[in-house]
């Protein structure tokens, strides 16, 4: 008996040992965690911080602490440009509008035909979609900078826009192919046997039914659009066009003069919608990683 | 099934289920594909074409292609800039690929073990590599490791004498590769989906036989994710052969100091559209083509010695 009770206390002992050692452990974990994911900000905040700096104070301050604060940097950024920051916000917003419209539109389309429909060459065209994935974008830029400046489109925001509405951004393909096949069937046989057309089907069955890719392409398009600057750079020549990304640019280029503060803050403005994105998206943003294995 | 499985089971069953079908919806289909076919012809295997043609032309946008053979080749090989840019670029891919998988890997790995917290930590992880992409955060980068930057700062804290990271041939890449490598969120994020996917049963087993937290992870969690490392080292390779935005920002669009970062596609860029050497650009395309296509074989090839399929 006594053995027997001391033998027990003893394990519920040791037990008792080994938990404690896995919360210090998960708390180490935490720790380290947590440390790794401040220091990976920090740069982020540090540029939020040094914005709202004086500007004689940015490059003496490397710590987090804002002890005068002062919206000159927004002030004079703002306007430090040939138009006013608004204008390249302006720009920016017309672009992924346009840029999301179109990959919503095409690329649904496309995808409900890979994903529903039978036709003749569909596993080769289906993989020639998926190979255009991996594509390098320079292999094409060039006779597509001839086409397009062949057609007067260049410093204007068609080429940008154009090549969405034809599908161009096959992932997106790829993505909603993949949601669609996970709604079962029967759905669309139900609809069919009451005498409902394709595009009826597509229409009223599939597109309210893969809202979730739907909302993920955006996501995706207004990141990709908003942080594109190689397309961008070479299609947007006359600085009323510019957009964000070659707004920061110009900043750059300008920057023998003192406008680091303006930059910076113009750099917070031009993040501040993405984060906003990342704030209200990630739930879509991280199942399109994860469900796609890309990006 | 991600991109990995689908390209997979892609090669295996080469259309038969296509030609078993009886009832074809073609004209439909094609009308649903047109978009993208017009855009498959017209912006992707056109241009292609196009380029290909161009790159045997001198051709300045302004008069027409003048037809030179192989001349724009020929030049390619003796170009030095070329061969350093296409040094820097190899270096960039080499020194910030594996390293971001592996980070990506571990970081992944450490989350993993239904800890609490787990979506908070994964978003903030997966921020930079939302941003890290733009021009505002290229921006930041020149400041971070510039000469009065938070890196000096921070250094002389602790008494080290800094130096002009961005302006010093030597260093100015790794800052490019680091910022890079910051950006391990997306794949961390897929590498946690396919850690979900392991049968939970695996590891009860292997626990019933005790297996060490280690030989489980060498003998169960590692050869069954090869297949996810395997492609997120195939698309992230392809991808940074092509990495233009930072290069550019960083060196204020020079590719310098001494073209320490002049990145191909920014030597591509310089050429075809500062210089309008169209001709040569497209030739340098294709040449960035075929290396990318030998990177992506060679890692095909090589997934057999190292990749596991549970199939």
């Amino acid at each position: 008996m006594t053995t027997e009770a001391a033998r027990l206390g003893r394990r519920t002992y040791r037990n008792r040992g080994r938990e404690t050692r896995r919360t210090i452990g998960g708390l180490l974990k935490h720790v380290g965690v947590l440390a790794l994911a401040f220091t990976m900000l920090y740069p982020l905040i540090w540029l939020v911080v040094a914005s709202l700096r004086p500007e004689s104070l940015i490059f003496r301050e490397p710590g987090l602490v804002l002890e005068q604060l002062s919206l000159d940097n927004y002030q004079f950024g703002w306007t430090a440009l040939s138009h006013p920051f608004s204008r390249y916000l302006l720009n920016t917003l017309v672009l992924v509008g346009g840029a999301i419209l179109g990959n919503l539109v095409s690329c649904s389309l496309a995808a409900y035909a890979f994903a529903r429909l039978r036709f003749t060459g569909r596993a080769v065209l289906f993989a020639i979609m998926l190979m255009t994935i991996m594509l390098p974008f320079h292999v094409v830029v060039v006779p597509q900078y001839i086409l397009f400046a062949k057609l007067g489109w260049v410093n204007s925001f068609l080429p940008l826009i154009v090549p969405k509405f034809l599908a161009v951004d096959a992932f997106f393909v790829f993505l909603m192919v993949q949601f669609i096949r996970s709604i079962p069937r029967e759905l669309d046989e139900a609809a069919r046997i009451d005498g409902a057309t394709h595009f009826r089907i597509y229409r009223s069955v599939i597109l309210p039914l893969m809202v979730p890719a739907l909302a993920t392409t955006a996501i995706f398009t207004f990141i990709w659009t908003w942080n594109d600057f190689f397309s961008q750079l070479i299609y947007l020549t006359s600085t009323r066009n510019f957009t964000v990304s070659l707004a920061l640019r110009n900043f750059l280029d300008a920057s023998s003069t003192s406008s680091w503060g303006g930059m910076f803050a113009m750099s917070v403005v031009s993040l501040i919608p993405l984060f906003v994105i990342f704030l209200l998206g990630q739930r879509y943003l991280l199942q399109g990683i994860a469900t796609t294995g890309i990006k | 099934m991600s991109i990995h499985s689908e390209l997979r089971s892609l090669s295996r069953r080469r259309g038969a289920s296509d030609r078993r079908a009886d009832r074809r919806d073609n004209r439909v289909a094609y009308l649903f594909l047109a978009p993208w076919l017009l855009g498959l012809l017209a912006i992707t295997i056109g241009p292609m074409i196009a380029s290909l043609y161009l790159s045997f032309t001198d051709y300045n946008l302004l008069t027409s292609p003048n037809w030179i053979g192989l001349d724009n080749y020929r030049e390619m090989l003796e170009d030095a800039r070329l061969w350093r840019s296409f040094r820097v670029t190899v270096r960039y891919v080499v020194f910030s690929v594996p390293p971001l998988l592996i980070f990506a890997l571990l970081i992944a790995l450490l989350l993993n073990r239904g800890m609490r917290g787990l979506a908070f930590y994964r978003s903030v992880l997966y921020l930079p590599s939302m941003l890290g992409g733009s021009v505002a955060v290229a921006i930041l980068w020149r400041q971070v490791f510039g000469t009065d930057g938070i890196v000096n700062q921070l250094l002389a804290v602790f008494g080290i004498q800094g130096q002009g990271w961005i302006s010093n041939p030597q260093y100015a890449l790794w800052t490019i590769i680091i910022l890079h490598i910051w950006t391990f969120g997306s794949p961390m994020i897929i590498f946690l989906a396919g850690l979900r996917q392991i049968p939970e049963q695996y590891y009860d087993a292997a626990k019933v036989d005790g297996a060490s937290p280690l030989r489980q992870f060498f003998w169960i969690t590692l050869p069954l994710l090869t297949p996810i490392i395997f492609f997120n080292l195939v698309l992230q390779v392809i991808f940074a052969f092509q990495s233009f935005t930072q290069a550019y920002i960083v060196s204020g669009g020079t590719g310098g100091p001494a073209d320490s970062t002049l990145f191909f596609t920014l030597y591509l860029y310089r050429e075809g559209f500062a210089f309008l050497h169209m001709g040569y650009a497209s030739a340098m395309a294709w040449f960035l083509l075929l290396v990318i296509a030998a990177f992506t074989a060679f890692n095909f090839w090589f997934s057999r010695f190292w990749v596991f399929y549970d199939d």
